[in-house]
């Protein structure tokens, strides 16, 4: 037998290998390696002039403000929606649970449409804003509505089975120490929760950086104001410029890597804290 | 006694606190999904029943109903056909390298729905890698139905495969082992003994996927062309009516797609129902594969 795999009875280890990384090269691996070798066309020198163009900057700066500031939104109503879940009882709720992943289901244009709907200045919630002069759709404020929707099960998904795993005897050593409630939830719950609240937190993130279809309808795409990466990168496309798009391209797939490995970390990091 | 009502008031929240906390996370949920939910569908039937079913019966809506149901009938198939060889190979067997593929199976997920459609804009269009060839031999992929269903495919592929390996993986191989030391071959081995165990989780993975398939806008809007019944899967058509401003039909076709989000919802829930009654959680699709398993 060779050194590559150990033995085993079962039959069908080659076949269903072979199959497995015949489709995987090419379905996703060649296809994205014609990203790099299309940037690779660029020179160093192309590619930085691109990547680092004012308007490239401006809608990355808009990609990661809005994103940030939906995963933000999301990681504190997020707990508070997965601390009702495991902690109360209610009528309805596990019709509440199952709606959770609507944002899964729902498609996104399907979405965007609905939000934009909503919350133009003459919309249904749109026109509560207006008529204190605040425009949500078609400014910044639209996407972060739109991602907040794209992210929102993330973290209620993420810190609803670690709250349920916090022993209740420990919350209860800490009350009869004479700990009042709030300082048991700010010693003893958050500590615990803390590490999947933030995997989550970065898993919200990391989506909305490449959400597309559920911002374009509400965003209003001005360029340098509300415009976010991946629109830059269609505009570029419907231009026939294939360099830049895939110049912003290249970027945007670095940065989801970078917070790929990030969130192996911290779960690497909550599941050691689970242990201890 | 003094000390019981201490412990009480300590380990709960009081009822303040209690009905705050629901009412905040229930205003939020309702916000954010509830009302865009309804919206949905009274918008599509804001002008009454007949310019709803007017709006669907358009030939443009029919075709791309069509052509989003051709797509997830060749997409979700092949991911399933996928899943399962995956995981065969890395629950049933050890071999080095293995959780550096189980890394690269989830890699789609990382990537941006406009890249995944850029990527084989970049491979097969007309200044592609292969345009010229598929130029020549008069093939076109891009901004024509197999550009779209490839792209449907790079973005729905990990959604079978994460389900099925965790879940194979925590069967282990004793059962195939010993139905093949009975006498049993292993396709015997696979019909007969695997797939009755995974047959939950793969319900699980396929409609996931499906729903995906037939929702996917961003990747498919880059390959697609958006050519009017030709080339527009519902979602693209649902953008089209929209930049048109012909809303109630918009929201019409968007209804349909609602309504495929709703009933994967409450199979998704029944599967999770049945599948914790069996003893093993689902895994979530929020959660990323953990390699070192």
């Amino acid at each position: 037998m060779s050194q590559f795999r150990a033995h085993s009875m079962l039959p069908g280890f080659n076949l269903a290998l072979g199959f497995t990384l015949l489709y995987l090269s090419l379905i996703v691996l060649i296809p994205l390696s014609s990203l790099f070798l299309k940037a690779a066309t660029l020179g160093w020198g192309g590619f930085w002039e691109v990547a680092t163009g004012e308007r490239v900057l401006a809608s990355l700066r808009v990609t990661f403000v809005t994103s940030f500031a939906a995963a933000v939104l999301n990681a504190f109503f997020g707990l508070v929606v997965a601390w009702v879940l495991v902690r109360y009882s209610f009528p309805g709720k596990r019709i509440v649970d199952a709606l959770v992943d609507l944002p899964f289901a729902l498609p996104t244009a399907v979405a965007g449409i609905t939000l934009a709907m909503l919350y133009a200045p003459n919309g249904w919630l749109g026109h509560y804003f207006a008529a204190h002069d605040i425009k949500i759709a078609y400014t910044p404020l639209g996407i972060v509505v739109a991602l907040t929707f794209i992210g929102l099960p993330f973290v209620v998904r993420t810190v609803q089975p670690v709250l349920a795993d916090v022993e209740a005897d420990v919350e209860e050593a800490a009350a009869s120490l004479g700990a009042g409630r709030w300082d048991v939830f700010r010693r003893v719950i958050f500590p615990a929760l803390y590490p999947a609240l933030l995997t989550g937190f970065a898993l919200a993130f990391a989506r909305a950086i490449g959400e597309y279809g559920s911002v374009i309808f509400i965003a209003g795409n001005m360029p340098y104001i509300s415009e976010i990466a991946p629109l830059l990168i269609v505009a570029k496309l419907e231009q026939y410029d294939y360099a830049g798009a895939t110049a912003i391209a290249v970027v945007m797939l670095l940065i989801s890597f970078a917070l790929l490995l990030s969130i192996n970390g911290l779960q690497w990091w909550s599941s050691r804290r689970g242990v201890r | 006694m003094a000390t019981q009502t201490q412990r009480r008031i300590s380990t709960h929240e009081s009822r303040n606190v209690t009905l705050l906390l629901i009412s905040v996370a229930l205003i939020y949920l309702l916000l954010f999904l509830g009302l865009p939910l309804f919206a949905v569908f009274y918008e599509a039937f804001s002008k009454g029943w007949g310019l709803y079913w007017a709006a669907l019966q358009e030939p443009d809506a029919w075709s791309a109903i069509e052509l989003t149901l051709l797509t997830a009938a060749i997409a979700v198939p092949a991911n399933l056909v996928f899943g399962v060889a995956a995981a065969w190979a890395i629950a049933k067997f050890e071999f080095r390298g293995k959780s550096l593929l189980i890394t690269l199976i989830d890699l789609p997920f990382a990537v941006s729905p406009v890249v995944s459609g850029l990527v084989f804009v970049l491979l097969f269009g007309a200044q592609g890698w292969l345009g010229q060839w598929l130029q020549a031999h008069d093939i076109k992929l891009i901004f024509a139905v197999p550009g779209i269903v490839l792209a449907t495919v790079f973005v729905t592929f990990p959604f079978i495969a994460r389900e099925l390996i965790p879940l194979m993986q925590a069967q282990g191989k004793e059962e195939e082992e010993a139905a093949v030391s009975l006498g049993a071959s292993g396709w015997q081995a696979f019909w007969r003994v695997t797939l009755p165990n995974i047959k939950w989780g793969l319900l699980y993975g396929v409609i996931l996927c499906n729903a995906r398939a037939m929702g996917e806008f961003g990747a498919v809007s880059v390959v697609s062309g958006h050519i009017r019944g030709m080339t527009n899967t519902m979602p693209l058509h649902v953008e089209i009516l929209y930049n048109e401003y012909n809303f109630v039909a918009a929201f019409a076709v968007a209804s349909l797609l609602a309504l495929l989000a709703l009933v994967t919802l409450v199979i998704k829930s029944l599967v999770e129902w049945q599948s914790r009654r069996l003893g093993y959680a689902m895994k979530p699709l929020t959660q990323p594969t953990k390699s070192g398993a």
